[in-house]
């Protein structure tokens, strides 16, 4: 198939030598326009019946400010969670041979395939007054249900996946004699670790993390059972959608989403620039 | 430094990768470990640094000097080491990577930053990079790399210097190039090297002496020229060149085998005879001596010497033969033409031993 398209290609004196640019291209261009871009123009659309004035009136709501904050705050706390015990757990995985290897690297994946509404509830009847967790450190004065710390484990439990995936792969591919060179050089476990393995892995574990922030900014299903939902303390932006929803606000819930959306992409492209950089310096650009 | 390793083995699991072995390396030497993939040498190499810990053998030791590092982390036994694949810091300058092992030194003891950058640029005027200093390594070919890594190793100042394979990884042209850059460092700065390779060439150019190993076991510890003079055994003999063989049965000082005759100084019996490209003569009629009729069947006259392959019906293997281009003319070699082949030397290693070491190629690790 492949030589066949190659021989074609090769007969009609194309300015690319490897097949199937347009094709591919074209394919993928329409799929992006159907699955992402037709629903943004959507959201705009919506946007459209309100004045700038109305618009800046509903983003920077009292309530709604107080939900960024909430949600911003809760998803950083995740997300430096994340990143620590991410990390760590990419790290157990790729160094150590263990019994039952393969199924904590398979449990690692869980938080993606589970609804996270059953990851919310299962969250806040583990954690509310009464419920395992929640009996045990209530006497301790710590809450967590209904608080902010509940927000923040829920959002660390549906984005862990993202900070492993991504540290794990260039764990793997980061070569032993790396460390050993280090050693060799006198240097003490710790420096080690500091000044060569981090470095490695930094681009990675950045990724990671501002993909798992992200993900948190947006979550919604895992979030609002143990939140407790109360004004101005527990309630997420993605709450603060969906009431106005449940009002047939449209308008209104397209706005604080189009903050979201911003929010998100600005962040996702900042971290695509970065990191191409980043990489362009290892693989021998002048960076 | 001197080296000394008494009673040091390892095993990995099940497998005895190397067998007890004492070694004695003198202040200065430059000694390679030659063997193939799986002798154990580059285990031994990594033992000696402290990458890999002997077995606990009664009396089991390793001595830098008269210092006992047995028991000494990497970190504290002042060796340098260089990997076959480099090992840099991808995301520190040359600068960063030469300068790494003494910034990372206790603070009483770390000289002042001006003092590391002059040692660096030392070095690196000693591997003639001191251009490259802010340059990353992707950015340099192989040799310039392996020449970073060995200032790296050398910034310290170590004790003794280990080298995994230095130059495996690099074309032949840069590998030789390096190879003779390396020997001159050696006689300039004499610190004690010890080096891993299984490149018999490179053993043989480069080293003081060399210690040839297989399956584990230490087979001989000679100079180059003893070493390749009196190998002590079959393997040795085997792996220091090209060899061919001659099977047959002796009887009365005559070695038959198929149509070909040797006359052999032997007592009866099956023997088997070794004998070097380079100990075979050829020519147009037989010799009373030897009368061992063989057809060419490939000619490659590349280099200060011809390698002639021969083939026979008496023959398992073809043998290579190699003649000096003057032979070459002489004899007017054609593929398909019929001659006799004259051994001046042979050699002959009664079995001693059942067991072949394998030849296979290195794995790249």
């Amino acid at each position: 198939m492949s030589v066949r398209s190659l021989a074609i290609g090769l007969g009609s004196t194309p300015k690319r030598v490897l097949p199937g640019f347009g094709l591919s291209l074209g394919i993928s261009l329409t799929f992006v326009s159907l699955m992402l871009l037709l629903p943004m123009t959507g959201l705009f659309g919506q946007l459209a019946g309100l004045s700038l004035a109305e618009y800046w009136a509903i983003i920077t709501n009292d309530r709604v400010v107080a939900s960024y904050v909430v949600t911003i705050g809760a998803a950083a706390v995740a997300a430096i969670v994340n990143a620590a015990f991410g990390l760590l757990l990419a790290w157990v995985l790729v160094r150590y041979e263990f019994p039952g290897k393969r199924l904590l690297d398979a449990l690692m994946d869980l938080p993606f395939a589970l609804p996270t509404a059953v990851a919310g509830i299962t969250l806040a009847t583990l954690y509310s007054s009464n419920g395992w967790m929640g009996q045990l450190l209530e006497p301790l004065g710590l809450q967590v249900a209904y608080t902010w710390v509940g927000i923040a484990l829920a959002m660390s439990f549906t984005s862990i996946p993202f900070v492993v995936r991504t540290v794990q792969p260039v764990l793997e591919d980061m070569p032993h004699e790396m460390d050993e060179a280090a050693l060799t050089l006198g240097a003490s476990d710790f420096t080690g670790f500091r000044r060569v393995v981090l470095p490695h892995l930094w681009p990675a574990l950045v990724t990671g993390t501002g993909l798992a922030f992200v993900r948190s900014l947006g979550e919604f299903g895992a979030i609002i059972f143990i939140a407790g939902n109360m004004p101005y303390e527990t309630e997420i932006t993605a709450l603060m959608i969906f009431v106005r929803l449940q009002e047939y606000d449209y308008a209104g819930a397209s706005a604080i989403a189009s903050v979201v959306l911003f929010a998100s992409l600005a962040l996702l492209l900042a971290i695509n620039i970065w990191q191409g950089r980043f990489i362009k310096r290892l693989h021998g650009g002048h960076g | 430094m001197s080296i000394r390793l008494q009673n040091i083995g390892k095993h990995f699991g099940k497998t005895q990768a190397l067998e007890p072995v004492d070694l004695d390396i003198t202040e200065g030497e430059l000694v390679g470990l030659l063997g193939p993939s799986g002798s154990g040498k580059t285990t031994l190499l990594r033992i000696i640094a402290g990458l890999e810990t002997a077995d606990r053998e009664p009396g089991g030791r390793i001595l830098f000097g008269e210092r006992d590092v047995t028991h000494l982390h990497v970190r504290d036994r002042r060796i340098g080491f260089v990997f076959q694949h480099y090992a840099l810091f991808r995301h520190m300058t040359v600068f960063d990577n030469v300068a790494f092992g003494l910034t990372v030194l206790p603070r009483k003891q770390r000289p002042s930053s001006g003092e590391i950058r002059s040692r660096v640029h030392r070095l690196l005027e000693m591997v003639k990079l001191e251009h490259m200093a802010q340059r990353y390594p992707a950015q340099l070919s192989g040799g310039q790399q392996q020449r970073v890594s060995l200032a790296r190793a050398l910034a310290l100042r170590p004790d003794v210097l280990l080298l995994d394979e230095p130059f495996g990884a690099l074309d032949a042209k840069v590998r030789q190039e390096l190879r003779r850059w390396l020997r001159h460092l050696h006689d300039e700065l004499n610190f004690t090297s010890l080096f891993v390779t299984h490149d018999q060439e490179e053993a043989l150019e480069l080293s003081d002496r060399v210690v040839v190993m297989s399956n584990g076991r230490i087979e001989q510890i000679d100079t180059p020229d003893k070493l390749y003079r009196h190998p002590a055994n079959r393997f040795v003999f085997e792996f220091l060149g090209d060899v061919n063989h001659l099977e047959g049965t002796v009887r009365d000082g005559v070695l038959t085998c198929g149509d070909a005759r040797l006359a052999v100084d032997l007592a009866d019996g099956p023997e088997e005879l070794l004998l070097r490209s380079h100990e075979l003569e050829l020519a147009e009629s037989p010799s009373p001596e030897a009368q061992l009729p063989v057809t060419v069947a490939a000619i490659s006259p590349v280099g200060a010497e011809v390698r002639v392959e021969l083939e026979a019906d008496w023959l398992g293997e073809p043998w290579l033969a190699t003649v000096n281009h003057a032979n070459y003319e002489r004899l007017a070699l054609t593929r398909g033409a019929r001659l006799y082949a004259l051994p001046r030397r042979w050699h002959r290693f009664p079995a001693e031993r059942v067991k072949q070491p394998s030849r296979a190629p290195e794995p790249v690790s």
